[in-house]
């Protein structure tokens, strides 16, 4: 695999390595999985937001 | 002599004489529950135009993903996974389906947690999906400890202070490799899919709960006029 298709498919983010983590009080979390909430909470808000065109049908 | 109707058996009507027949009782209940228009309808209410209720959906096309991806690593093992790049690739797609599969529940869970989904009857609904959750959080765990990396070994041994913490340690080992793999290629699989299989049928059997601002103010008072 060359080194510009090995870029393309890799991942985004280089994922190796010990993970990082963010400390606040007795709270630990790893970034990673503050991402992923937030990610959530952004779709969650997205969907509730954006409008769902429908094309009838619905009774 | 009964003649017997070929149209009325295949509508599932059956004979009177045969009313008592198990067979007739379960298919009564079942054609009152779930007739086919309210099984695989063609119209839904309104307010069912939402994005949120693409999640729920979304949610079982990850679950397929999973099972595909999971049956496929099954069927080569570990050294596969592991080692060649088809099966590292394989190996990557169930991780993700999986992210994907929590990511998505868990939005369907808040859209439905706001919606007060378990409203008019539909706590049994709310309940599947609840099981669902936690069966596949457990199905999570496990695939962790099936990993055959250090990984895993680093997992199970954090992870067996707190089942040994809760009493359980003995019937859960997760220091006990075959067993873990069995809960989590057989028993939690078929768990979740069972119960998701329940929930969407519960879901078809009741129709999806009504905005808050359209029920009726006294459920009480709307099904005594309903039946005056």
């Amino acid at each position: 695999m060359t080194a510009a298709l090995a870029l393309v498919v890799g991942a985004l983010i280089n994922l190796t390595g010990p993970g990082h983590y963010i400390h606040w009080g007795f709270i630990q979390i790893s970034v990673g999985n503050l991402v992923v909430i937030g990610l959530m909470v952004v779709t969650f808000i997205a969907a509730i937001l954006i409008p769902y065109h429908r094309k009838g049908g619905q009774s | 002599m009964t003649t017997i109707d070929r149209n009325d058996v295949e509508a599932g009507i059956g004979l009177p004489e045969d009313a008592d027949q198990w067979t007739a009782k379960i298919r009564g209940f079942l054609m009152r529950t779930l007739p086919p228009g309210r099984l695989i309808p063609d119209r839904q209410p309104s307010y069912m135009a939402s994005w949120i209720y693409i999640f729920g959906a979304l949610t079982m096309g990850a679950l397929a993903m999973v099972i595909l991806s999971g049956g496929i690593l099954s069927l080569e093992g570990p050294t596969w996974w592991h080692t060649s790049s088809v099966g590292l690739f394989v190996n990557s797609l169930h991780l993700w389906s999986v992210e994907l599969f929590f990511f998505f529940m868990v939005v369907h869970l808040w859209g439905k947690f706001f919606m007060a989904a378990w409203r008019g009857k539909r706590a049994l609904t709310w309940m599947t999906g609840v099981i669902t959750f936690l069966a596949s959080i457990g199905a999570g765990l496990t695939g962790y400890l099936s990993q055959t990396n250090f990984d895993a070994q680093w997992i199970s041994t954090q992870a067996k202070d707190g089942i040994n913490a809760v009493g359980i340690g003995a019937y859960f080992n997760v220091l006990n490799f075959g067993q873990m793999l069995m809960w989590h290629i057989m028993i939690l699989p078929l768990a979740v899919v069972a119960i998701t299989v329940l929930h969407v049928l519960l879901v078809r059997a009741r129709g999806i709960v009504p905005p808050i601002e359209l029920e009726p103010a006294d459920p009480a008072t709307a099904v005594a006029g309903g039946e005056g």
